[in-house]
């Protein structure tokens, strides 16, 4: 040992960073944050004008919506994460990255998923689960390259020639750690063909472990690796070292402790038992003062050079960044509180808290971070601080018009929804009436959304610019240190490798380990013991199944929850308040989380057919200024009836109590459903022929069934 | 319900294995200085102009 440090005595290892990597992870951010900003100011669009829904399957808000979710989080937000991951930790822990190979497996195989979804939600392959949509394939390839990423991270940190772990790291393990567990457990179904599968879990089970991953893909995926970007580029950008450094590291330790608990706030006044949703309230109130304590670090970091605020734009960027990051969690809390909720659930106003957060501060840290990096991996300057200045103004602009927007739509709506009369009768009982009433809003907030897209198209032309002009020698990032102890020949050598990899292993080990306890838990949870006896509930017929994989396949969940809450508005305006029991076939749930149309838990039965058949071809021949896209090629498209046989044997599997003749004759007697509702229609209108056997008549069966497939029996007191 | 079980658990292992985690890097002195750490990563590194080819020759080293 010794004598290897005499033989290197005044021989530094010069380490050359690898900023290949980052620099493909930023152009992809570009490249996707442009797609993601287009394709929400269509969705944006279309809620503010119907037409934009183009009468295109592939363009509906239904599945736009997703795109745009999935675009702005895992390719914007993922490949920003990713590049700062990869430029900081190299930096902080002073050691290129663990495998060059593996950051290009990494990068390639998350291009690859982007385009997936790209080409999979806009064709309906969809799990219905928000912000997991991705089918099957899609699921098994993100759980393998977050592998590799996490393979490649943890090897880095086993190489790192720095003892001191910075907080920003902490932050970027959780974030590894957690996110492959939530994706993994959440996405556990069962393929019925290529492209479609079943959850394991159903209805209210389904709906927990969706909100347990919903919220924290939030914390997770949006918050603490973006928290580790600004322990990393704020103090950078502004020159100075973190407030408290101390303040930081309890912010680490406390959110990573507290935040998993907070998903049930997503199911707050519904089916979920109380306790249950009281555990999510207190926990989220709780997160407030971890969050407040990480926000105020970053902002009082500026100490001492608040006068930059005036001159560098990036300051100018991290700081609102931060204190948008401080906003919505606050407003976060806040809306935890079950009477806040009970206002605000199913309206804009979530949709404005959440733009709060990712326009404002994954959003502005990600603009920020962009134009920190791009002169120092080009070694230049950027090309113009005006255009800059420029992007910040008009970016913030369009983020107070979309926050304010959707805050005054979804206060009103929310408002109005709850309105009862003198005679305890509702107010306004035409759902579409409070639909109009915020209308004009949402034209508001396409503009918020343009301003927002026009900011950041400053800065492509900017970034571009500055590359062009870039000095044409490459330039590489260095750093020597001292020589291992152990090990003289530097690093990139297998002896090192072979020891990063005993942490890798342990990392993995306990992932699976995790993953295993899991699969070996699910038998138990099918079945619904907790059920009260008096309620019984038909599991759905095979064309009811059929039709609700439409529903499914058209995004209706989008925009239609299916879950009356127990509060009297809503009970008034609905019918009787949901009942765990009537979801318990649900695969997926569709409980919902927003409510730009009726809620449809027992839309079956108060329509004739006839009316959906019409509705469903042209909302506005029923509902003159309804905002609901046209759907006219469900009443062309053939249903796929013998694809039911193996959907119904899955789900036979999944512990549905179908019988086995009914497995084996799912298709026929489907067929003879459609047949029976086909002719009722042919009857009252003989033009109706082409609509025979269409995904339309699917459609239909499924909406009659909404809410008729429980019966609660009488139980005679000496039994309960 | 029940699959508030498999929530928990979950929840509950990573909370305890975030906590031997903490033990880890309390025990191994990683926050015995809660000073210099946010001082030394303001510090940058050397930048140089290379090409690639140099680059490829700096690896080898």
């Amino acid at each position: 040992m010794s004598s290897a440090i005499q033989v290197n005595k005044g021989i530094m290892d010069r380490i050359i960073y690898d900023d290949d990597v980052v620099k493909m992870f930023l152009f992809a951010t570009i490249f996707w944050g442009a797609a993601a900003f287009i394709v929400g100011l269509l969705a944006a669009l279309q809620l503010a004008f119907w037409p934009a829904n183009l009468e295109l399957e592939w363009l509906t808000f239904g599945r736009i919506r997703p795109l745009h979710t999935n675009a702005a989080i895992f390719a914007f937000g993922g490949n920003i994460i990713f590049a700062g991951i990869y430029h900081s930790t190299q930096r902080l822990l002073k050691t290129r990255n663990f495998s060059d190979m593996l950051s290009k497996i990494h990068f390639w195989g998350w291009q690859l998923i982007i385009v997936g979804a790209l080409i999979t939600l806009p064709l309906g392959y969809t799990m219905s689960k928000e912000y997991a949509e991705l089918e099957w394939p899609l699921d098994i390839a993100i759980a393998v390259i977050w592998v590799v990423f996490a393979v490649n991270f943890f090897g880095t940190i086993a190489i790192r020639r720095v003892k001191h772990l910075y907080v920003a790291i902490w932050f970027y393990i959780a974030t590894i750690i957690t996110v492959a567990l939530l994706h993994i457990v959440n996405s556990i179904e069962i393929p019925v063909a290529l492209f479609k599968s079943y959850p394991v879990y159903s209805g209210v089970q389904d709906a927990l472990v969706q909100w347990w991953y919903g919220h924290n893909a939030v914390a997770f995926f949006l918050t603490t690796p973006f928290l580790g970007l600004m322990y990393y580029y704020v103090p950078k950008a502004a020159n100075r070292p973190i407030y408290s450094y101390k303040l930081s590291i309890i912010h680490f330790w406390s959110l990573v402790f507290i935040y998993i608990w907070a998903g049930p706030h997503h199911l707050l006044n519904t089916a979920l038992p109380d306790w249950a949703q009281t555990v999510g309230m207190v926990f989220s109130l709780m997160l407030w003062a971890p969050s407040w304590g990480g926000m105020i670090n970053g902002l009082l970091t500026l100490r001492g050079a608040w006068h930059k605020l005036r001159t560098d734009p990036i300051i100018k960027f991290l700081a609102v960044a931060v204190t948008f990051y401080g906003m919505s969690t606050f407003e976060g809390p806040l809306l935890s509180i079950k009477s806040v909720s009970s206002l605000a659930h199913y309206t804009d106003w979530i949709i404005g808290h959440v733009h709060g957060g990712t326009l404002g501060w994954n959003g502005f840290l990600t603009f920020g971070v962009i134009y920190y990096m791009v002169p120092k991996l080009w070694n230049t300057k950027m090309y113009s601080q005006r255009l800059m200045n420029w992007h910040f103004w008009i970016g913030f602009m369009g983020i107070l018009l979309y926050y304010i927007s959707m805050w005054a739509s979804g206060i009103t709506q929310g408002l109005m929804w709850q309105a009862i009369g003198e005679n305890g009768q509702l107010v306004y009982p035409d759902f579409v009436e409070t639909v109009m009433r915020i209308a004009p809003l949402y034209w508001v907030r396409f503009v918020g959304g343009a301003l927002f897209l026009i900011g950041f198209l400053f800065l492509i032309y900017n970034v571009w610019v500055t590359i062009k002009h870039a000095p044409k020698k490459e330039t590489v990032s260095y750093v020597e240190v001292p020589p291992l102890k152990s090990d003289v020949t530097a690093i990139g050598t297998g002896h090192r490798k072979l020891e990063a990899l005993s942490l890798i292993f342990t990392v993995i080990l306990f992932i699976s380990v995790l993953v295993g306890s899991v699969i070996e838990i699910l038998p138990t949870l099918s079945i619904y013991k907790y059920l009260p006896s008096s309620e019984k509930t038909e599991p759905y017929t095979p064309l009811e199944l059929a039709g609700r994989d439409v529903y499914i396949k058209e995004g209706c969940y989008v925009c239609h929850s299916q879950m009356i809450r127990k509060l009297p508005f809503d009970v008034l305006r609905y019918g009787k308040a949901s009942t765990i029991a009537e979801s318990m076939y649900d695969r997926p749930f569709q409980w919902g989380s927003k409510r730009t149309g009726p809620d449809l838990a027992r839309v079956g039965g108060k329509y004739p057919d006839m009316w959906h058949l019409r509705h469903m071809i042209n909302p506005r021949e029923i509902t003159p200024n309804s905002i609901m896209p046209s759907y006219p090629w469900l009443a062309a498209k053939k249903t796929d009836y013998h694809i039911l046989r193996k959907k119904f044997s899955v789900m036979k599997m999944l512990g549905v109590p179908y019988d086995d003749d009914q497995v084996a004759n799912a298709d026929i007697l489907a067929e003879k459903e459609a047949a029976a509702i086909y002719e009722e229609l042919i009857s009252q209108d003989k033009s109706l022929e082409s609509v025979k056997d269409t995904e339309l008549i699917a459609l239909i069966a499924y909406l009659q069934s909404l809410g008729q497939k429980t019966s609660s029996e009488e139980v005679s007191p000496s039994n309960n | 319900m029940n699959i508030i079980f498999l929530t928990l658990g979950i929840s509950i292992a990573m909370a305890l294995v975030f906590l031997a985690a903490f033990i880890w890097a309390t025990k191994k002195g990683q926050y015995d200085d809660l000073t210099t750490p946010s001082e030394r990563m303001l510090l940058d590194d050397y930048e140089i102009k290379e090409t690639k080819k140099d680059e490829k020759e700096e690896k080898a080293i």
